[in-house]
């Protein structure tokens, strides 16, 4: 089991025909990842790599039953992208697009609010199902089939996790980037949902950052809620303040978003928090052996 | 992106937005002069990317022209370090004169974006003038917010609730309501991060007027504005900040000795963290792109060879699906161009990694490689020792 994407997803990717689009579609392809359609308008009608290109993404469904979008298309028409593939009336969107616009992303989550479909993104790693599907640009290689949840608002910090937990021996069930962007679709509290109802995941990596509340925000959902182990790693205890450290929502202002108080709230809600980037997959044993010790005594 | 306050109330004031007569001076001849347009006495204000200006001496009032021109003299060219500007501080060049205005009573008033909402959140408080963040920390009762739907927007009546709680009436609310809403429409048409009118004052002549004002556009909407980089004052920036802003690198000056050089911002923000934990100072955060191609790693590497404080480079690179190899030669080909003989120790993970570092090895250059993230650190900082 798994949270999101599995092997019966069915990908169409907006922004096919672009360069990085098409690499990725190839990548994720490769992967096992089943893309049974593409969008761009005004291309409707060719086959790329073998894949079907249409104009819109309503065409896209109808003819190839999508469920899925991984959205490729820049800035610009991103946020009419996301809309669209919510009127089509598919399940999920991942958007990989970085440098949205907050003006369009405002109306884009306020709509998302009445609408069945989930975001996840923008300015994101993707979604990855290990050995089902991959939707996005992460290397599947450092991934392997497992039992624990990964949820991040980084991207390569998230490699390097991933990396650490294969390393450990310790699977991923799902791992989902988030987005590092002020305005994203799902946010850390709803994947944690997802994992904790998902029978099939035993317990759960967060990766967060400075700036925002979004930590504390889970931390504090996490001691009410989560009947799983959850292990963490905040980037950017040294950042100094009023810098934005590369993405638009990382940057500590007015005494907020630091690291060291998202750390404490982390800690204090039942968190074990990696005490160093070198230590996570270690964070997530201790969380393991930490819990199953608790139970037995119960 | 930031810009000066003048140019936030040139704005402001397109939006029939009131503002004080004034008058930006390049020098300190046209400080007098304009002072003397302003009838003598006028308020002279260092413009910097950066609040707080006051304490710093970066605004006072003056009574004739010729004090004016001295004070001009004197802030030309000099660094203002204020709690906004860090350490360092910034240097003022450029210098508003201003029309000296009898106040009232002061407001705040500014319209960002909410994250937690996902909604742009009007914020407006009777404590004008003051920093807003400690209002909100001392007093919370004194804070007023609104988050705004982006469906039915700004509606004057909700802009009237917030001129009521600051304590308007009569005909100065209406003219409040419309300044609230005229603010709405810049923060929108201008693609603003933060529009913030503080002090907005109400004149002992029964006038609002925006006495300070700041507006941050939002950097992925600059492609809209035509206009904005030509706004930029680059005098207000680092200039290795600058270079690497043309080519689409994130690059954040710091105070140590070891240069990094990574992709992704989260892992370059961990790459900071585990230096330090390892006893070393960072020179820099650098942050390549999640895709590092070997062209960026090869400007990335110029930039931060250009920092003379850098005495040793720590490259951090989680490959994915950018093969190891063709990392190794970015690196290769940028550190021999610029002829660079400091230590350097490269963390490679991703695809093809035995060969990325078989070539680091066999470059001549004075490089070693970690086989992980902390191995790599430890390296580093000894070799700086």
């Amino acid at each position: 089991m798994s949270i999101l994407v599995n092997k019966d997803s069915r990908i169409v990717v907006q922004g096919i025909t672009g360069r990085s689009g098409l690499f990725h579609t190839q990548q994720c392809r490769e992967y096992g990842s089943n893309i049974v359609a593409g969008v761009t308008p005004g291309k409707g009608g060719i086959h790329i790599e073998g894949i079907p290109v249409f104009n819109s993404v309503a065409e896209a469904v109808k003819y190839t039953d999508a469920n899925v979008a991984m959205i490729f298309v820049p800035p610009p028409g991103a946020a009419d992208a996301i809309l669209e593939a919510a009127a089509a009336g598919l399940a999920l969107a991942v958007c990989i697009t970085e440098g949205i616009p907050v003006r369009d992303m405002v109306p884009v989550k306020a709509i998302l609010q009445q609408s069945k479909m989930l975001l996840v993104g923008p300015n994101c790693p993707g979604v990855i199902t290990p050995g089902e599907c991959k939707i996005g640009i992460m290397p599947g290689h450092i991934h392997k089939p497992g039992k624990i949840g990964v949820v991040s608002r980084s991207g390569t910090l998230t490699y390097e996790a991933v990396k650490q937990l294969t390393d450990v021996d310790l699977g991923q069930s799902t791992c989902v980037g988030i987005g590092g962007d002020p305005i994203i679709g799902m946010n850390f509290i709803d994947v944690l949902q997802m994992f904790n109802e998902d029978p099939d995941t035993e317990g759960v990596f967060m990766i967060g950052e400075i700036g925002g509340a979004a930590e504390e925000e889970a931390a504090c959902w996490i001691r009410e809620h989560m009947k799983k182990p959850v292990a963490a790693f905040i980037a950017g205890v040294t950042a100094p303040p009023g810098k934005r450290m590369g993405h638009a929502g990382a940057i500590i202002t007015g005494g907020k978003g630091k690291a060291e108080d998202k750390i404490r709230t982390l800690n204090e809600c039942g968190v074990t928090v990696a005490s160093s980037p070198t230590r996570m997959g270690e964070a997530m044993q201790t969380a393991l052996s930490a819990w199953t010790g608790r139970k037995k005594k119960k | 992106m930031n810009i000066h306050e003048y140019q936030a109330k040139e704005i402001l004031n397109a939006y029939g937005i009131p503002i004080p007569r004034g008058r930006v001076a390049l020098t300190a001849d046209q400080v007098e002069r304009a002072a003397k347009e302003m009838g003598g006495q006028c308020v002279v204000k260092a413009q910097i990317y950066a609040g707080g200006r006051g304490k710093a001496g970066g605004v006072k009032l003056v009574h004739h022209p010729e004090q004016a021109q001295t004070l001009a003299k004197e802030l030309f060219g000099k660094t203002l370090v204020t709690p906004q500007t860090g350490p360092e501080g910034l240097r003022v060049r450029r210098i508003l004169v201003e029309e000296a205005v009898d106040i009232a009573r002061e407001f705040y008033l500014s319209i960002t974006l909410d994250r937690s909402s996902s909604r742009y959140i009007l914020i407006a408080s009777a404590e004008g003038g003051m920093d807003i963040e400690e209002v909100a920390n001392k007093s919370p009762e004194k804070i007023h917010t609104l988050a705004i739907d982006p469906f039915t927007g700004l509606r004057p009546f909700q802009a009237r609730h917030i001129a009521l709680q600051l304590g308007l009436s009569g005909s100065i609310c209406e003219d409040c309501v419309s300044l609230i809403l005229n603010l709405y429409r810049v923060c929108l048409e201008k693609d603003c991060a933060l529009v913030e009118i503080n002090p907005l004052v109400v004149t002992r002549a029964g006038w609002l007027m925006a006495m300070d004002a700041k507006i941050t556009f939002d950097d992925n909407a600059i492609f809209r504005h035509r206009e904005y980089p030509d706004m930029m004052d680059y005098s207000q920036l680092d200039p290795l900040e600058i270079n690497a802003g043309k080519y689409d690198l994130a690059y954040i000056k710091l105070t140590g000795s070891i240069g990094c050089l990574v992709n992704g911002a989260g892992l370059a923000m961990a790459t900071l963290d585990v230096l330090k934990e390892f006893g070393g100072e960072p020179a820099n955060f650098l942050d390549v792109g999640g895709g590092a191609t070997r062209e960026k790693v090869a400007e990335a590497f110029k930039i931060i060879l250009q920092d003379s404080d850098v005495k040793g480079i720590f490259v951090n690179i989680f490959g994915g699906i950018m093969r190891c190899d063709v990392i190794a030669h970015g690196i290769i080909e940028a550190a021999s161009e610029v002829n660079c003989t400091l230590p350097i120790v490269v963390r490679m993970d991703g695809s093809q990694v035995e060969e990325g570092k078989r070539l680091l090895t066999e470059s001549g250059l004075n490089v070693q490689c970690g086989d992980n993230l902390g191995d790599a650190a430890g390296k580093i900082v000894s070799m700086l020792g």
